[in-house]
């Protein structure tokens, strides 16, 4: 179900929308703040935020005010709130909308988030490439500042948030929390073993919340409408996966785009009623539901939940595309939510060359630390390379799943899981294109990701 | 302890200045203070990581390891312009195989290659979260979006000017 929302894009193509007055006058800018700030207690906050059932919005759809409550004081160390806006998932391209066009969404929810924490700093970690963002979050914290927002006394009150920008200088692992705090710190961007858990030692060896922005953002939002009211708005508030939230679509549909929806609308919703449908009218072939990490799913692919307990039951018989984007109800179908922006592939796309661009990236990304993936990610793009290029024999082909799942649990983080996962997907469910190629009845040269030409121009239209 | 022949200009020492107040050890600055000197000398040469060592009290391997982790710091000078066109899947489904060849084509260069004339720098990126507009390219600190031959060709055109 289709339930449109404007409160983090009231001011998205508004004349100079990422200011100060333009949030003040579109957001009730910083009233929400103000208000926690100089009336609630820290554990008010947190009791609040977990009304919210706000799945985090990074990826793993961990719930935020759970883990808000991980922090505990400590006698000695200070805490930290680390914002985690490096944006590199492909596929995912909605932070970069927030802090282009409400960066003050940002630093109001960094204000409340941190008071609900116990931290007096938050960084906002940026991938260099963002320039645009930088200077738009910069400029945002210094008009905050220059109001008394952001510093020793925000509000009058007597505690003090600093917020930094923190950039990072091309690293997809860095977003993720633990490789971001190493890089914050100044060192290679390698994950680190847990536990200890960022609440225990994050940045700096001290107490540290990493939230992703798109959940920072949607603090504001949160504590002016209430908590609880700002979960309902969800049709899986049941499900514990509240709130509005971005939602985006691209790849081969007709309107690629950013949008802000209440959660609970279905993968065909966003192909066809925001995407506009495919281009050229084609087919879908396959979409990722939310970032390519996510195992990809097919049309004709249903949900089997006969139990009346299973909580997937409503949806049982029906198409995958059909199902809700909610958390819970995306491991139901065996991918997961992940970002939220859906890829859209239209029959016609060759599934091997798809598969094996995805594979590059993550040999591109591995970190390198973990034997299983720093090998493995390469392995199966070299194996896929040859399959493209005819080379390659069945045993190759058979062993492409002994990779994947030899990287799966090996590593220090889940990017081992980011990468066996989808490729798992694209083995079991283009077995036949991939047997095509090593039987050499589909050659590499014909590969394409594009849509013919003409579907292009109605695309321009 | 050595004396490195780098130095920052007055305005970049400033800034550095603020940003060692931002953090509770100098370490954390190692990042921001490497863009800084590679934004003043085009990419980090041996004197700069001397020079952010010493600075910033780390040892040289430490920062040596840092700038070989992150792909942005440049190892080797490029061109004055630097051409980063996404080549990963959601970029690759709106043709970025296109945009790319068009570059390779005009600029008479492989991706990875600098033009003869030293001013345009070529490479392929990974997702730079421009999904909903792509194809894209980055050309030094801006992004072009919904990219066409037309536009593709006019970018290079002014680069090569």
């Amino acid at each position: 179900m289709i339930k449109y929302t404007n409160y983090l894009t009231t001011t998205y193509g508004q004349p100079e929308g990422w200011k100060l007055p333009a949030y003040e006058k579109l957001c009730h800018g910083y009233d929400t703040a103000r208000k926690v700030l100089t009336t609630m207690t820290r554990e008010a906050v947190v009791d609040e935020a977990k009304k919210a059932n706000l799945r985090g919005r990074g990826g793993a759809g961990f719930p935020m005010g759970v883990k808000w409550s991980f922090m505990r004081p400590h006698p000695t160390k200070p805490a930290y709130l680390v914002v985690n806006a490096d944006e590199g998932e492909p596929g995912t391209h909605k932070d970069r909308t927030i802090m282009e066009k409400n960066p003050h969404s940002v630093v109001e929810g960094c204000l409340i988030a941190c008071y609900g924490i116990g931290a007096h700093v938050a960084y906002i970690y940026v991938r260099d490439e963002l320039h645009l963002a930088k200077r738009r979050l910069e400029e945002a914290i210094a008009e905050a500042r220059a109001r008394g927002f952001v510093g020793k006394t925000p509000f009058g009150s007597s505690y003090p948030v600093e917020v930094y920008v923190h950039t990072g200088a091309g690293a997809y692992i860095c977003g993720e929390e633990t490789s971001m705090l190493n890089s914050l710190e100044g060192k290679r961007g390698e994950p680190r073993l847990k536990p200890p858990f960022p609440a225990q030692a994050g940045s700096f060896g001290c107490p540290t919340t990493v939230n992703n922005l798109e959940t920072i953002a949607a603090v504001p939002t949160m504590f002016n409408l209430g908590c609880d009211a700002f979960s309902k708005m969800s049709a899986l508030h049941d499900m514990k996966d509240g709130g509005v939230r971005l939602f985006g679509v691209n790849g081969h549909v007709k309107k690629p785009q950013i949008i802000e929806l209440a959660v609970g609308v279905t993968i065909r919703e966003m192909i066809y009623d925001i995407g506009g449908g495919v281009l050229g009218d084609k087919d879908v072939l396959a979409v990722i539901p939310g970032g390519s990490s996510t195992p990809i799913l097919r049309p004709q692919e249903t949900v089997h939940a006969p139990d009346e307990k299973n909580p997937m039951h409503p949806w049982h018989g029906k198409s995958v595309f059909d199902v809700p984007l909610g958390v819970d109800t995306m491991r139901g179908v065996g991918t997961m939510l992940g970002t939220c922006c859906v890829t859209v592939m239209a029959e016609g796309t060759d599934p091997v060359l798809a598969f094996q661009n995805l594979m590059q990236f993550y040999k591109h990304e591995s970190c390198g630390q973990c034997t299983p993936c720093r090998e493995g990610s390469g392995w199966l793009d070299r194996t896929l390379k040859k399959i493209l290029a005819g080379k390659a024999s069945m045993k190759e082909l058979d062993d492409l799943s002994d990779i994947a799942s030899n990287i799966m649990g090996n590593t220090i983080c889940a990017f081992g899981e980011g990468t066996a996962m989808p490729a798992m997907g694209f083995l079991q469910k283009f077995r036949p294109e991939l047997e095509a190629y090593v039987r050499g009845e589909k050659k590499g040269k014909d590969a394409r990701l594009t849509v013919s030409f003409e579907a292009s121009e109605q695309a321009a239209e | 302890m050595a004396s490195s022949p780098f130095s920052l200009t007055q305005e970049r020492e400033q800034k550095l200045t603020e940003i060692l107040g931002h953090y509770p050890t100098k370490m954390a600055a190692c990042i921001p203070m490497l863009h800084l000197c590679q934004d003043q000398n085009g990419w980090v040469s041996e004197e700069i990581i001397a020079f952010v060592a010493e600075r910033l009290e780390l040892p040289t391997a430490h920062v040596k390891g840092v700038v070989t982790f992150y792909t942005l710091f440049n190892q080797a000078p490029v061109g004055k312009h630097q051409v980063w066109v996404c080549r990963t899947l959601p970029c690759a489904l709106r043709g970025s195989g296109d945009v790319l060849a068009q570059c390779e084509k005009k600029l008479g260069i492989h991706a990875g290659e600098t033009t003869a004339d030293g001013k345009v720098t070529l490479r392929t990126a990974e997702c730079l979260a421009s999904c909903g507009t792509a194809p894209m390219m980055q050309v030094d600190k801006e992004y072009h979006e919904d990219l066409t031959a037309e536009k593709v060709d006019q970018i290079l055109t002014r680069l090569q000017a």
